[in-house]
């Protein structure tokens, strides 16, 4: 089934939440799309409860702050999302719409796509060790989609995140897990640590101090992890290890898409902020430009006006009469609804 | 101030720093390969690096905040640090470190 909208944004980050409301001002609706299981990009992932001071009017405000606000102002406008996949394909019709395809195997027809996707999307980081990215999806795992595969099985998680305590916590009650973590302190939520340290006062997990310091495809299934702690090093066959390093960004699959690039950045002009391909849009930290900042406030700037070309390209034969939200009765009207 | 930084290929560079920058800006000004994804704020380990020895000192001590974000880092040392959570000053010139693996 394709789902059709008239766009579609994707990147669920300020910016990315913003163009929402600028679109739905000029009655264009929108699907959003956003790899992570929640929408406000790198406010709500890397830094909720760290302040910002430079939103016009805002004297200091948290980044899941500005994300609560941001979605609660772009709801009257019903847009559609789609959390936890990534964009991987776009086709054009003939009718120079766009069908875009999804991780998750969704198809949206949309007559413009806007990339507001920060500097990529977030994905694990992986263990920078060279020549075993052929034992990722095996036996190096970054994020678990089936528990089954770790029935009865010898696994080693590593970190000391959330991730790393609710996986080992969980998977304890089907496998033979090992902790491993560089310190015996944990950022997780406290209520998970204490888990963790009864399961491991109860034997039911081991705990290890100590780091990744190589790989071994012991070519039986098994690898063979080589755990270093200060100047001492030992061997640990496992079936599968479970790094939880965090995310980090990449750019994906946007930069196959042909659109003209600036090292990692996707180049636009500063009238329409489209890229080299009519009617995909960039706005945010993902675009560049002469003079380009870096900062939220632009990428605000930038997605007014993609909205006003948007909006050519959606109502071909309409005349958009510029309004403002303060005098115009029909505007208050979707907004208060 | 002279900043000497050794890169993940073991070539050796030497940055004009400033004392009101951290480490972190002056190394990814000059275009080295630090990612720096957070943009500074201590969110991220994507500006890890290894201080050399007798430096290690001399810099401003870590919090708890940048002890915990190296959990998120490789190979993390006794000299590791978050270079956005160092601030430089002038005593700091010639300060020698060397970027960690990503």
């Amino acid at each position: 089934m394709i789902e059709k909208t008239d766009v579609i944004v994707i990147g669920a980050g300020p910016v990315g939440l913003f163009a929402i409301f600028e679109l739905g001002l000029l009655n264009i609706s929108c699907h959003v799309i956003d790899n992570l299981d929640k929408p406000g990009g790198q406010c709500a992932e890397l830094y909720p409860e760290k302040p910002i001071y430079d939103i016009p009017s805002r004297v200091k405000i948290t980044g899941q702050e500005l994300t609560d606000d941001l979605l609660a102002q772009a709801k009257p406008f019903n847009p559609v999302y789609h959390l936890n996949q990534q964009v991987e394909k776009i086709t054009k019709l003939e009718t120079n719409e766009w069908i875009v395809e999804t991780s998750q195997n969704k198809k949206i027809q949309a007559k413009c796509i806007v990339i507001a996707a920060g500097a990529g999307s977030f994905v694990p980081r992986k263990i920078p060790i060279d020549n075993f990215d052929h034992l990722e999806g095996k036996n190096i795992v970054y994020a678990v989609r089936n528990k089954s595969l770790f029935e009865k099985k010898k696994i080693m998680i590593v970190g000391g995140g959330d991730s790393a305590l609710d996986w080992t916590n969980e998977l304890s009650k089907i496998a033979d897990v090992t902790l491993m973590h560089r310190r015996k302190e944990f950022r997780a939520a406290p209520d998970s640590v204490s888990k963790m340290l009864e399961l491991e006062k109860d034997k039911k997990i081991n705990f290890l101090l100590g780091q990744i310091d190589n790989l071994e495809d012991l070519k039986n299934g098994q690898i063979n992890v080589i755990v270093k702690n200060k100047d001492e090093k030992k061997n640990f066959e496992v079936d599968y290890l479970l790094p939880f390093f965090g995310l980090k960004m990449e750019l994906g699959p946007i930069a196959n898409w042909g659109l003209n690039l600036d090292e990692n950045l996707i180049k636009v002009d500063t009238e329409k902020f489209e890229t080299s391909v009519s009617s995909i849009f960039a706005i945010g930290d993902i675009n560049s430009y002469p003079g380009k900042l870096k900062l939220i406030l632009s990428g605000f700037h930038e997605a007014a006006l993609m909205a006003q070309q948007c909006f050519k390209y959606c109502f071909p034969d309409k005349k958009n009469v510029f309004r403002y939200t303060t005098s115009s009765k029909e505007l208050q009207k979707k907004l208060n609804s | 101030m002279k900043i000497k930084v050794t890169d993940r290929e073991g070539n050796k560079h030497e940055l004009e720093g400033d004392a009101n920058s951290t480490l972190m800006e002056i190394l990814r000004d000059a275009g080295l390969d630090i990612e720096a994804a957070c943009g500074g704020c201590c969110a991220c380990a994507t500006c890890h690096v290894y201080i050399a020895d007798k430096w290690i000192e001399k810099i401003n001590e870590k919090d708890d905040d940048e002890e915990s974000m190296l959990d998120q880092a490789f190979d993390v040392k006794d000299t590791s640090r978050l270079s956005c959570q160092i601030n430089l000053s002038d005593d700091l010139d010639g300060i020698e470190l060397e970027l960690a693996p990503d």
